[in-house]
């Protein structure tokens, strides 16, 4: 499996800052700049992972890069699947930003509003980044650690 | 952007969040804003003022109409701004949420067992992938076998929950487009399947039967008899429903050239399932990244020509005797041994030995209160389901309690595809879309 990494790293030199295995699992760590140059290539032959099953996040609020996303391909080819995984620090303001990779897999679109609206982080060039699970006002993300369980407010409690 | 419509309070604050944050409404902001902002009366005398300024014969605008949340037609609480001018379906943007209960965040917050209860309520329609999913993705993280028996076991109940979730998706969308009798014939079936879940897993529906290194049970007494039976009457029913529909003028005329997209859009929208594969591409993981023993079965990967909703439609009958084929094969060849793995640090010791080993006691109690732990590391585990690839990415961080579980829905992501489908089309052809895209709420929410 260290032949993907190898392949990925000579088409973008640098991009490629970590690599883990586990379970037959391969995961490949980028640098959050380079997202979306690596996603067109392993998008495209030899690779072709043309379909994105899953585009999901985790918090690590005891890590400064806190917010890490997992992107689940798919080689329709071989069967294969790979994982990509981004760090986005939020930093000082709290807004944590990487690039939409919409315009490499139309899917991507739903998924990173909901990554937008549970953990607030940004997707640079997304065609339409609106909450899609909470409501359009709602404060906080939900999804987030430091984000109390049973935190919001029950409709009609002072109704009884 | 919003600015001189009577706009209602949530799209109000979402426009004032926006200009908090310096940035415009997105699309959908808009749409909802402009929709919520509405009453009837209101969109009408909008329309009539549209019309009366727009002097040149047949100019029309587009009017917004509000289709769901609650409405007998849309699968659930899905909401559908939509764009209509006459019957043609100018946009729509579908609002989806109403049915958000925050599993994911609550599996957080229960141990590793205590999580299965709640991912089953996620697709409610087809529970048992749900768990099979995330148990999968657990024994993944514990490096635990399961035993092959168990694996037999898994497969027997996931395809009898495919039966029964394509049974539902059968009788409803038949009731959508006007074909009532049909969905009494499938819930004859689907009752009696029901009840086989009950025997085995003691309920009828979010059946936590799958556990982690296995299932919960062995089949009880007279289970594998009342299966058998079932499934040998089961191709003689799909025999009556093919009757009803597969020549029937209405539905053919309702389905056929409905609801189409090339293929390789199908696959950019991140379509899985029944629906990528009527439009041709052979893509099932049972067969394309096998689990659970699917490689010791024989059975065929129904592929559709135009990717239409009769193509949907006629894959999706064609599954469902596969599915029985499947389930006898694995009643034939079910292997001896053990329906759980036998590990203590993870598995519940039989009741039986409760009240004679103190060791097992222990092992009870511990596995109870505090759960068992799972080493450091993320797993993405992909299973089968009625709808396409259910994915769930579970990231564990040493604790009793996962860090993050994440369910990869089909019913989300196939929902992505309703738009591009339906624009351009009848409102009529909406309806018929979104039955044969088969999307269950429960999983879009989450």
């Amino acid at each position: 499996m260290g032949e993907l990494r190898t392949i990925v790293e000579a088409a973008c030199p640098g991009a490629v800052i970590g690599e883990a295995e586990r379970a037959g699992e391969l995961t490949i760590e980028i640098a959050n700049e380079r997202l979306l140059e690596v996603a067109r290539f392993v998008k495209g032959p030899p690779l072709s992972f043309v379909l994105l099953s899953d585009l999901t996040c985790a918090d690590f609020p005891e890590d400064p890069r806190r917010f890490r996303l997992a992107y689940q391909l798919l080689s329709l080819e071989s069967g294969a699947r790979l994982r990509l995984r981004v760090w986005c620090p939020p930093g000082e303001e709290d807004r944590p930003e990487v690039d939409s990779v919409t315009p490499v897999w139309a899917t991507a679109d739903w998924h990173e509003r909901e990554v937008y609206d549970m953990f607030g982080v940004r997707f640079r060039g997304h065609p339409d980044l609106a909450r899609i699970l909470m409501p359009l006002d709602w404060e906080g993300h939900p999804l987030r650690r430091d984000y109390p369980l049973g935190g919001e407010e029950v409709q009609f409690t002072d109704a009884v | 952007m919003g600015e001189g419509l009577p706009v209602a309070e949530e799209a109000r604050s979402a426009l004032e969040a926006a200009r908090r944050e310096g940035r415009p409404l997105t699309e959908t902001e808009r749409a909802i804003a402009g929709a919520e902002a509405l009453t009837p009366q209101e969109a009408l005398a909008r329309t009539e003022a549209a019309e009366a300024a727009d002097h040149r014969p047949g100019a029309r605008r587009p009017m917004v109409i509000n289709l769901g949340p609650q409405h007998p037609s849309t699968h659930g609480v899905l909401r559908l701004v939509t764009e209509l001018d006459g019957e043609v379906v100018r946009d729509l943007h579908p609002v989806i949420g109403y049915l958000h209960t925050g599993i994911e965040k609550q599996c957080e917050n229960k141990t590793y067992w205590q999580a299965i209860t709640l991912v089953t309520r996620m697709d409610y329609l087809a529970s048992y992938f749900n768990t099979h999913a995330y148990t999968m993705a657990v024994e993944r993280l514990l490096g635990l076998e399961v035993p092959e028996r168990a694996q037999y076991l898994r497969v027997v109940m996931s395809e009898l929950n495919r039966l029964t979730s394509h049974l539902v998706w059968l009788g409803t969308s038949g009731l959508e487009l006007g074909a009532i009798t049909v969905f009494f014939y499938t819930y004859r079936e689907r009752e009696k399947a029901l009840d086989l879940g009950e025997m085995i897993g003691g309920e009828r529906m979010n059946t936590r039967y799958f556990q982690v290194g296995g299932c919960a049970d062995d089949m009880p007494p007279g289970f594998e008899r009342q299966l058998r039976e079932f499934i040998a009457q089961m191709p003689a029913r799909i025999d009556e429903y093919e009757e009803m529909l597969s020549q029937n003028p209405i539905w053919l005329d309702r389905t056929r050239g409905v609801g189409v997209l090339p293929a390789d859009r199908l696959v950019d929208l991140g379509v899985t399932g029944p629906a990528l594969r009527a439009a041709g591409v052979d893509l099932d993981l049972r067969k394309a990244a096998p689990y659970s023993g699917y490689e010791h079965f024989d059975f065929q990967v129904p592929l559709g020509v135009n990717g239409d909703a009769y193509d949907r439609y006629s894959v999706r009958v064609r599954e469902m005797r596969e599915s029985v084929r499947i389930i006898e094969q694995a009643l034939d060849g079910m292997p001896e041994g053990r329906h759980i793995a036998d590990d203590r640090k993870v598995v519940l010791p039989p009741r039986g030995e409760l009240a004679t080993s103190m060791e097992a006691l222990i092992h009870h109690f511990k596995l109870v209160t505090e759960g068992f732990t799972v080493p450091e590391g993320e797993a993405y585990a992909a299973v089968e389901s009625p709808r396409g690839e259910l994915g769930c990415y579970v990231v564990a961080d040493g604790s009793p309690k996962p860090r993050r579980v994440h369910m990869r829905d089909p019913s989300f992501v196939i929902l992505q595809a309703l738009r591009p489908m339906a624009r351009g089309g009848y409102l009529a052809d909406l309806i018929t879309i979104i039955g044969s895209l088969d999307n269950v709420m429960g999983g879009v929410d989450r």
